[in-house]
């Protein structure tokens, strides 16, 4: 049997960002992966030699597009972690507040890419017409649709009122009214089912050895949420990690799909338990030590190791994010499929390269 | 609070960590930093029930070190990672990327580029290094 | 296999969910980022923002009395508008137009006097 190489990316059009994987195909079917990154690395971890802790929070934001929000709090809970600051309850509620709104527009950003991988384009679309209603909660509570950069350390820059709160409920109900009319189309249509169901599959077993995180191993069986973890207001909310036991593409979207609607339950119970108070305390001096910080970002663990000496630069901030912990994942899926199959496999770990270069 | 870190060397580093995995614990990342001077610390981190353990390696800049992607597959990007962005190299890897993961064939030395800070925000310099390493 | 029936039939019947930008634009939220101005009436030359500013847009010379910024390279964080002490720099909440050449924005003001030591 003759082997053929071909070449999965850089460009593709179901690829977000540019991911190269040289696929080995025995008679379209694959054999063998070999990944392939390095296409966006912007060497944005050296930036803490040049631009001092506090201005640092600007950069990592920027180290993802979609998750922006996430990155900042994980960087504000560490140098507040290695500076024993406590920022006030309400500015943890709203930090929790933003970091949901920004999960349901991640997860409405891959619905729409999913449905768009396969050809489904009007599907895409209707996703992400709800996903700008979305942004425009962003741009009206926090200034600007995705980088929205409210956190600063010892709390956050901006204050909710309560109209703009009940206004922001009234959009999500809006929001949860025009996903369950999609929910059907989404999870129970013929030929949806046809391209998801038993393609990519990952045991649990397999997924755990792997070092999956997020969704890909949630829907695998296994019940990893960092957000269990409790941090900046979520031991105060009930909330329970969403998991399917099927671990295929399918399995995925289905996850997905429930934490869209868990994280609007979730921005509920926030602005319901909400404290009155102060948004930021105000905080003198510099970082010095060690510290890890994880986080849940929409596609899985995040993990920050900041490196601190006393000055106003850092010494070392290292980020690895969830697609990094994926990728490996993501060759123990592909083997066995169809070449057919293997955007829709890529695009089921929810793939953010420019997170995983940095 | 600082976290608890458990310092190995070379010739321990694989059996605490095959000792990680019968004990359970799921495979995080490595993380490494230059500890100053000519030496770099590589951290190994993993994680069981929402729990972190680390281990501390520390090294010279231009070194050799057993490799874990025997025990944990998934340690293989970063370990490439690391190996293009320090002078480490790494033995007995799985899959070896020969330092061409992030940089070009044609670079022969890891790092490319490092950069300083001057005083002011504004200055930065971009020193190449001169020796290039084995 | 008919479940998107409905929502083709809404968006048949009803109006479109686009906006034919730019004949119609959408005024901006009230407490939306955009672009920057400073008051140069107010401003001291304090340079807190050159040294605040995550992307070092702001160039702020004290003895020439000028405050220089680079539009291009600004990202609308709103963090100088935040610390400046005199409160001279404000955000409006639309963007600035699409321009064919890139420019500094240069303002000058009148140089503040050394305060005189108190004893």
């Amino acid at each position: 049997m003759l082997k053929t190489i071909i070449p999965f990316g850089p460009q593709h059009p179901v690829l977000p960002e540019p991911l190269h994987l040289k696929l080995t195909v025995e008679d379209e079917i694959i054999t063998g992966v070999f990944p392939a990154l390095g296409f966006v690395h912007r060497g944005l971890e050296q930036l803490v030699h040049i631009r001092d802790f506090q201005q640092m929070i600007q950069v990592v934001e920027r180290v993802c597009g979609i998750c922006s929000m996430i990155h900042a709090t994980c960087y504000c809970q560490g140098i507040e972690a290695l500076m024993e600051i406590d920022p006030p309850p309400r500015a943890k509620f709203l930090r929790t507040l933003w970091c949901e709104v920004h999960r349901i527009q991640s997860h409405l950003l891959w619905l729409g890419l999913f449905a768009d991988c396969f050809g489904f384009e009007s599907l895409f679309m209707q996703f992400w017409k709800i996903r700008e209603k979305v942004l425009d909660i962003n741009e009206a509570t926090t200034g600007n649709r995705v980088i929205v950069s409210v956190n600063v350390i010892g709390g956050v820059r901006r204050d909710l009122s309560t109209e703009q709160m009940q206004w922001t409920c009234s959009e999500l109900s809006w929001v949860q009214n025009e996903i369950a009319c999609l929910k059907a189309t989404l999870l129970s249509d013929y030929t949806v089912k046809k391209r998801t169901v038993g393609k990519g599959v990952l045991s649990k077993d397999k997924a755990f050895e792997l070092g999956a995180v997020g969704p890909t191993a949630r829907a695998s069986g296994i019940a990893q949420d960092m957000r269990l973890l409790g941090y900046s207001a979520l031991d105060q909310l009930d909330f329970e990690p969403v998991v399917e036991t099927d671990g295929d593409c399918y399995a995925r979207s289905k996850v997905r799909f429930q934490e869209v609607l868990q994280s609007i339950d979730l921005i509920r119970q926030a602005v319901s338990r909400m404290p009155a108070g102060e948004i930021r305390t105000k905080f003198k001096g510099r970082p010095a030590g060690e510290m890890f910080v994880r986080v849940e970002q929409p596609r899985g663990e995040l993990f920050y190791y900041i490196k601190a000496n006393g000055t106003k630069h850092l010494e070392r901030l290292r980020i690895r994010t969830p697609t990094f912990a994926n990728i490996p994942a993501l060759l123990g899926m592909l083997p066995g499929m169809w070449l057919s199959d293997v955007p829709v496999v890529v695009l089921s770990i929810d793939p953010c390269i420019s997170c995983t270069e940095r | 609070m600082q976290p608890e870190i458990i310092s190995v060397s070379a010739d321990t580093l694989v059996g605490e960590v095959a000792r990680a995995k019968f004990e359970g614990f799921r495979f995080v990342t490595l993380s490494c930093t230059e500890s100053g001077g000519d030496s770099v610390d590589i951290l190994y981190h993993f994680d069981k029930d929402l729990r972190l353990k680390h281990l501390r390696l520390s090294v010279l800049k231009c070194s050799t070190v057993p490799s874990i992607s025997a025990v944990y597959f998934a340690a293989f990007l970063v370990e490439n990672e690391i190996q293009d962005l320090f002078g480490i190299r790494f033995e007995g890897l799985v899959v070896d990327y020969e330092r061409t993961l992030y940089l070009d064939p044609e670079v022969a030395f890891a790092p490319f580029c490092t950069v300083g800070a001057q005083n002011s925000n504004r200055e930065q310099t971009v020193t190449q290094p001169g020796t290039a390493d084995s | 296999m008919f479940q998107m029936m409905p929502n083709i039939l809404k968006n048949l019947f009803f109006p479109k969910a686009t906006r034919r930008y730019p004949r119609v634009v959408r005024s901006p939220f009230e407490s939306s980022r955009g672009a920057l101005f400073n008051d140069i009436e107010k401003c001291t030359f304090c340079s807190v923002c050159e040294l605040k500013c995550p992307s070092q847009c702001i160039r702020v010379d004290k003895k020439a009395a000028t405050w220089t910024y680079d539009p291009f390279a600004c990202v609308f964080c709103g963090i100088c508008v935040d610390i400046c002490p005199p409160n001279s720099l404000y955000q409006k909440s639309a963007y600035r137009l699409p321009v064919a050449g890139r420019e500094l924005i240069t303002l000058t003001g009148v140089p503040r006097p050394k305060l005189e030591k108190k004893t």
